[in-house]
């Protein structure tokens, strides 16, 4: 029963083959039977989930049932949940329980979609091996002696083990993309603003943006479909019509021109992973795509711009954690000063240290000009390069990672190449467009991926090309060996 | 001796009375419980965004319609990041580098009614903080987050002023302003209205400025005259035995009439201002503009010269009206209901304004409508009742006890007028008294005050004197 994806899960409660109760019972018994080793939530909720399970029961049988009425899923920890705690994977926020629900859980329980728990993340969602949690790293199902990816590792994690058909998940510079890749599974990033960041708790809003991890592309299509919208408790939201995504999936890739830019295939990029992202675009030429060769000259100035443009942006943002109101707050303060400095860096884990320093740091007097005007600038540059790109083609295949899942630990000392393991994937949070990270041939047993970024509010575009492929592979089928 | 020149700019703090805060649905009433009124934005939960209230942006907009200023569009908030207990996000929205409102002019009126005009630099839109309270928590402070959030508009004046009574009048006119444009209820006690005050003093043709001096949290147009004025002498005395100002930001105690230092900041000031990414830049539509400018009502200068035109008051009564907008605005529905503009005037300004003082508590309004007034107003100047009884019936209408006409009824106040009575009255002292007749068509006019007081005697003090020596004075030259 775990091989399904999750349309087909809600096939098989539509048909009445399994109730809602069992399905959940089946996917809290799996976190239950491996999550010890994985790491991969935070908090389980299961009381909760199975009286949701029985709700959704009921709603069938009183003939109330949507599409999605009674499937589970698992929801990143940075999505604000009523009465379940929302740690961020943060000391800080350890033993935070938000009183309202994010906009996008509000949206999917509106579904009749049923809340597995909480998964494991970089805290804040500032990493990309899911290594700085406090509540321990989430090991990759594929080999529990390397990294996930991150931030969104644990829900990557969760789906790749089949311990939860599907969970949200977020990305500020590849946090979704790069996990799916590392793990194995189907990843989108929509275009900023298509998705509500309320209750999303905020690294870099300018950049954040909700999205999901799931099995298939047309799995992503089913949840995109419900989280996708204008909110009004976000300004930064676009009222944007929200199309049948599922309906679109079927659209034909014979005559789409598709990019591929130089940048991106450029020496960094491990070649056994060029070989398979390869692969994938020879499929699609073989589908009736048109291959255009395309340049995104100042792409090498995106991850430098990026670290900028987050850190100023998370240094004022995290700005509002001073043990005052809830969260941590320091033993026997002796002044105001002290409470704030030693709350903060009790709360506080190295790596988001680190970040509100060059954030605070690049927003001072006398320097703000030389780094967070100059990156903006940069960002301008890396925008309408896109969006000159897109002129020229209807979407761009480029890989996720440059890298193979690493060894844990591997990387932990050089926060530097930590940072550019997400060249690939920052250019697209920096213009605001969707991608969508899709699994390709393995390499020596660890999942590859290939991306696919499209022009805004082109989702369906990326999630048909995804599905193409998906119709003629089995890559995204494939369960880690342990976890069969 | 060399010659001074005072310098001295305004920063303005209104709260505008939008129902609710800058970037959340909470209710900005003033007075509730402690956090009563502070949602989870104004807390600054985890994963909560502000959303722009549009009514703050259009009071702005009219604020920058009204002083002839240009709007900015688009604007945009940026964060002032820093860190104190009652900024729960650690950063204020505010705005920086593209305020809402640039430029403009307000002309103010000065004792000797000479008028100047002072530019305004520009105004922006902030959120208030929350407050601390040190009291009653034993050793330790608490937050109220009830303000946290209330919209303010920060205008902010060119250093074109001269004098602390330029000040005053200036901080009078911009009060003016935005109560009649109805965006802030001025109200000084609870903070509505407040300024900071910046002053140096140069010598006089010098270009360049001196160091300045910040006042700061002045919440009375005769306070920052007061304060302005202290520290413009104190500034003199020190420039002139040759020490140095200090630019620091000083405290005005009306106790003492003095200014004092503030606490020094250790370090300087680093707010890292940036464009808020929750935000969008706002954009304010050539038709909200054109419909804004539409609908302003009539500004405080506009409306005095018409109440002089219009209804021939003096310059003083017209000044006075229109310090509040609700005065202004009863002094016409007075008039409109029938009573005449001098007497409404004079007795709005006088009988009303009085009790309106007198009363121990703060009335918003008086307790006795226009119409009501009106009704009053006419009997006095139709003669039914005399000026003296009329205060005795405005007292009692005060009081709730009803309208003009019965409370006259009950208390037998009717000024016994032309009439019956008055003439028989009238006919009666010229015939018992021959002798002073005589006495007074010979020349001695003093006699009439006698005469006057006969008449008054026989009506038991009923009569209108005023009348009643018109009276006599036509009956005893015409016999």
């Amino acid at each position: 029963m775990h091989e399904r994806t999750l349309l087909e899960q809600a096939q098989a409660l539509q048909d009445g083959e399994v109730s809602s109760v069992e399905l959940t019972q089946f996917y809290l018994n799996r976190i239950q039977a491996h999550d010890e080793s994985l790491n991969s939530f935070v908090t389980v909720t299961g009381a909760q989930a199975l009286a949701q399970a029985e709700a959704a029961d009921r709603a069938r049988s009183a003939g109330e049932a949507g599409p999605l009425t009674g499937v589970p899923l698992a929801h990143k920890d940075i999505f604000c949940t009523r009465g379940v705690r929302t740690t961020c994977g943060s000391r800080m926020l350890d033993n935070f329980v938000s009183p309202y629900d994010a906009t996008v859980v509000e949206r999917l329980q509106a579904a009749g979609m049923v809340m597995l728990g909480k998964t494991n993340m970089d805290e804040f969602a500032m990493g990309s091996s899911n290594e700085n949690s406090c509540y321990g790293p989430v090991r990759n199902p594929w080999d529990p002696e390397r990294v996930p990816g991150g931030s969104s590792g644990g829900s990557a994690a969760a789906v790749a083990a089949r311990l939860a058909p599907a969970a949200t998940a977020t990305d500020t510079g590849g946090s979704i993309r790069q996990p799916a890749t590392f793990c194995g599974v189907t990843g989108l990033k929509p275009t900023y603003g298509r998705v509500s960041r309320f209750g999303m708790v905020a690294y870099a809003s300018s950049l954040d943006q909700g999205g999901m991890l799931g099995v298939s592309a047309e799995d992503c299509a089913a949840l995109l479909g419900t989280m996708a919208g204008f909110d009004s408790r976000d300004s930064t939201s676009v009222d944007h019509p929200v199309p049948d995504y599922q309906k679109e999936l079927k659209q034909p890739v014979d005559g789409l021109r598709l990019g591929l830019p130089k940048e991106f295939f450029d020496d960094r990029l491990d070649a056994r992973i060029r070989a398979s992202v390869e692969e994938a675009v020879a499929a699609w030429e073989g589908q009736g795509a048109q291959l255009v060769e395309i340049s995104l000259p100042n792409l090498p100035l995106a991850t430098p711009a990026y670290y900028v443009i987050a850190s100023a942006e998370c240094s004022s943002n995290l700005a509002r954690y001073d043990g005052v109101r809830y969260g941590h707050r320091c033993a026997d303060p002796e002044d105001l000063e002290d409470l704030f400095c030693r709350s903060r860096e009790e709360g506080f884990g190295a790596e988001v240290r680190r970040r509100i320093m060059i954030g605070t740091y690049a927003l001072s007097a006398g320097y703000r000009e030389a780094y967070y005007d100059r990156a903006r600038r940069v960002r301008q540059l890396i925008r309408r390069d896109f969006q000159q790109a897109f002129e020229k083609v209807d979407a761009i295949a480029a890989p996720v990672s440059p890298v193979l899942p690493f060894r844990l630990g591997e990387k932990t000392q050089d926060p530097v190449a930590m940072y550019l393991i997400d060249c690939y994937t920052i250019p697209v949070n920096l213009a605001g467009l969707p991608g969508l990270s899709l699994p390709a041939r393995p390499v020596d047993g660890l999942p590859t991926g290939v991306q696919l970024i499209g022009n805004y509010f082109d989702e369906a575009r990326l999630l048909g090309l995804g599905a193409a492929w998906q119709r003629e592979t089995d890559w995204h089928r494939q369960v880690p060996p342990g976890f069969a | 001796m060399s010659e001074w020149e005072t310098v001295i700019g305004l920063e303005i703090h209104t709260q505008l009375s939008t129902r609710s805060k800058l970037f959340s649905a909470a209710s900005t009433q003033y007075g509730a419980e402690p956090n009563r009124q502070a949602c989870g934005i104004d807390l600054a939960l985890p994963g909560v965004l502000p959303v722009v209230n549009c009514e703050a942006i259009r009071m702005a907009v009219m604020f920058g319609l009204a002083v002839g200023a240009k709007i900015r569009t688009p604007c945009v908030f940026a964060r002032k990041n820093y860190f104190y207990p009652d900024l729960p996000r650690g950063y204020q929205i505010s705005q920086y580098e593209l305020p809402i409102v640039e430029g403009g002019t307000v002309e103010i009126e000065l004792q000797d009614g000479s008028h100047r005009q002072i530019e305004l630099t520009r105004a922006h839109l902030e959120e208030d903080a929350g407050k601390l309270l040190h009291e009653g928590y034993a050793g330790e402070s608490a937050v109220d987050l009830n303000r946290a959030g209330v919209p303010l508009m920060e205008i902010v004046s060119e250093p074109q002023m001269r004098s602390p009574e330029e000040a005053s009048a200036y901080m009078r006119t911009l009060h003016g302003i935005v109560t009649f444009l109805g965006i802030c209820d001025g109200n000084m006690e609870q903070g509505s209205f407040r300024c900071d005050a910046n002053i140096s003093m140069r010598q006089k043709g010098e270009k360049e400025l001196g160091v300045k001096v910040e006042l700061k949290n002045i919440n009375s147009f005769r306070f920052v005259e007061r304060a302005l004025r202290y520290e413009q002498q104190r500034q003199v005395d020190a420039l002139e035995s040759g020490k140095p100002i200090i630019q620091e930001t000083r405290q005005y105690d009306p106790g003492t009439d003095r200014t004092r230092p503030m606490r020094v900041k250790e370090y300087a000031d680093d707010y890292r201002y940036f464009p808020d990414p929750d935000l969008l830049p706002v954009v304010v539509d050539e038709s909200i503009q054109a419909e804004l400018a539409e609908s302003l009502p009539e500004l405080p200068q506009a409306r005095k010269t018409r109440l002089i035109d219009q209804h021939a008051l003096s310059a003083d009564l017209a000044t006075v009206l229109v310090q509040s907008r609700q005065w202004a605005d009863y002094f016409e529905a007075t008039v409109e209901a029938g009573a005449s503009a001098s007497t409404a005037a004079r007795w709005i300004t006088g009988e009303v304004f009085a009790r309106m003082h007198k009363e121990s508590t703060e009335l918003a309004e008086p307790p006795v409508s226009a119409d009501s007034l009106a009704q009053l107003l006419k009997c006095i100047d139709s003669g039914v009742v005399s000026n003296s009884a009329a205060k005795e019936v405005l007292a009692a209408m005060w009081k709730g006890e009803g309208e003009a006409e019965e409370i006259i009824e009950v208390r037998g106040l009717r000024q016994v007028g032309a009439g019956a009575d008055l003439d028989q009255w009238v006919d009666q002292a010229i015939e018992a008294h021959p002798d002073e007749v005589e006495q007074y068509r010979g020349g001695k006019d003093r006699l009439l005050g006698f005469f006057v007081g006969q008449v008054m005697k026989a009506s038991g003090g009923k009569a209108d004197p005023k009348q009643v020596s018109e009276q006599l004075r036509t009956k005893l030259q015409s016999d």
